[in-house]
């Protein structure tokens, strides 16, 4: 604990890369499912719409709101992906031992990434518009929810496992020579 | 308040990697040994990019507030959701709970972002040493809910892609969805660019150089 401002600094845990790598592994499959099958599946008088992430951006830019667009795909799909690709990408060669020189840039950057990556908030979102329609509409969660709620319990239980400190002390201890 | 800092003892902490290093002499501004990224002992120019950012997100936050963010259509006529009615018809509807949740993210937190960072670097720019604890704490409390208020601008992207039947149903986002996104990403920005660091930065300002200061 930081004595003056009382923010956690250091919790102690070791050999928490190979409970992350397994969690992330999980997440990259579900974030596959979550993107493959419809979120929500509606119905009114016998006609039936699904959606998908990048579906609705798209609708949002055909709209004439690509800004609006663009935005929730960057935080609901890119970011996601970015934040979990990357995090194997660092993970597996951690793992067995190797340290390739992007590892240190690109844990920077997925630090950096992470506060954009909104798969919670886009789910709650959902659900929201699950409320919304259910007066007008009959609406049916689809797999691609379950799978994104899944997703969410993954990603949190990964960040909560992975301790940065062990994650960047490997790769210090590998490379005295620092990569720029 | 004569306890040692990493600044005074000339160290800077990462703050991306939290490596803890010697400063480089003469002031300058070198890079983590460990992970590169740009070390500073404080966040450059943070009070002044806060303030600019946050300018920036009160001018969108009235016209996100007036604009419809989502345009109903159907048989039975067209209807214009503003933000704050489309809590009204929440409410209204029955489902108050979510009337809450929604109030919460899209009303109270942009408002509570854009005041409280605002008083966090005015109390700064006075050199205020009032509360210094609780106002690191409603820093961490602004990282954290920040996020949170994006929650409306996915609303009306899942029913925009979903109710999409022509005359039958149909809904389209409006010009409010682009203006509050553009709070709530300007208003993340402004909490990133702040530095908690420097609420403490007064409260072990020498009485000497405080007189100065205020001189």
């Amino acid at each position: 604990m930081c004595p003056r401002c009382k923010a956690t600094l250091y919790t102690a845990s070791n050999n928490s890369i190979d409970r992350a790598l397994a969690l992330m592994l999980a997440a990259a499959v579900l974030f596959l499912v979550g993107n493959a099958f419809p979120v929500v599946t509606m119905e009114i008088q016998g006609r039936r719409t699904e959606a998908l992430v990048w579906e609705g951006a798209w609708r949002l830019h055909e709209e004439g709101e690509t800004i609006v667009g663009i935005l929730v795909f960057l935080t609901a799909l890119v970011f996601p992906l970015l934040q979990i690709a990357g995090m194997l990408a660092i993970l597996i060669p951690l793992r067995f031992g190797l340290t390739p020189r992007y590892l240190v840039p690109a844990y920077r950057t997925i630090e950096e990434v992470k506060a954009w990556s909104m798969v919670e908030v886009f789910m709650l979102g959902v659900l929201v518009s699950l409320v919304k329609l259910a007066h007008m509409a009959k609406v049916v969660p689809g797999i691609g929810m379950w799978a994104f709620f899944a997703l969410i319990i993954a990603l949190a239980w990964a960040s909560s496992t992975l301790n940065p400190h062990e994650v960047w002390s490997r790769l210090e201890m590998s490379e005295p020579e620092p990569a720029r | 308040m004569s306890a040692p800092t990493a600044a005074r003892m000339g160290l800077i902490a990462c703050h991306v990697c939290e490596l803890v290093t010697r400063a480089p002499a003469g002031g300058a501004e070198g890079h983590c040994p460990r992970c590169g990224a740009q070390l500073h002992s404080r966040k450059p120019h943070a009070v002044a990019r806060t303030w600019a950012l946050l300018i920036a997100a009160v001018v969108l936050y009235v016209p996100a507030n007036i604009e419809p963010v989502m345009i109903t259509s159907s048989f039975l006529g067209t209807q214009s959701d503003t933000i704050l009615s489309g809590v009204a018809y929440l409410y209204h509807s029955g489902s108050w709970p979510l009337a809450v949740l929604v109030f919460t993210a899209s009303i109270l937190v942009p408002l509570l972002k854009l005041f409280a960072l605002s008083y966090l670097a005015a109390s700064v720019q006075r050199r205020s040493r009032a509360n210094l604890l609780q106002r690191t704490r409603l820093y961490r409390v602004l990282e954290f809910i920040g996020r949170w208020s994006m929650l409306d601008v996915f609303v009306v992207m899942v029913l925009a892609a979903l109710v999409n039947m022509g005359a039958l149903a149909n809904i389209q986002a409006g010009a409010g969805a682009m203006f509050f996104g553009g709070v709530v990403v300007l208003t993340m920005l402004a909490v990133e660019s702040f530095d908690p660091r420097l609420i403490w930065d007064s409260a072990s300002l020498p009485a000497i150089q405080k007189e100065v200061q205020y001189a």
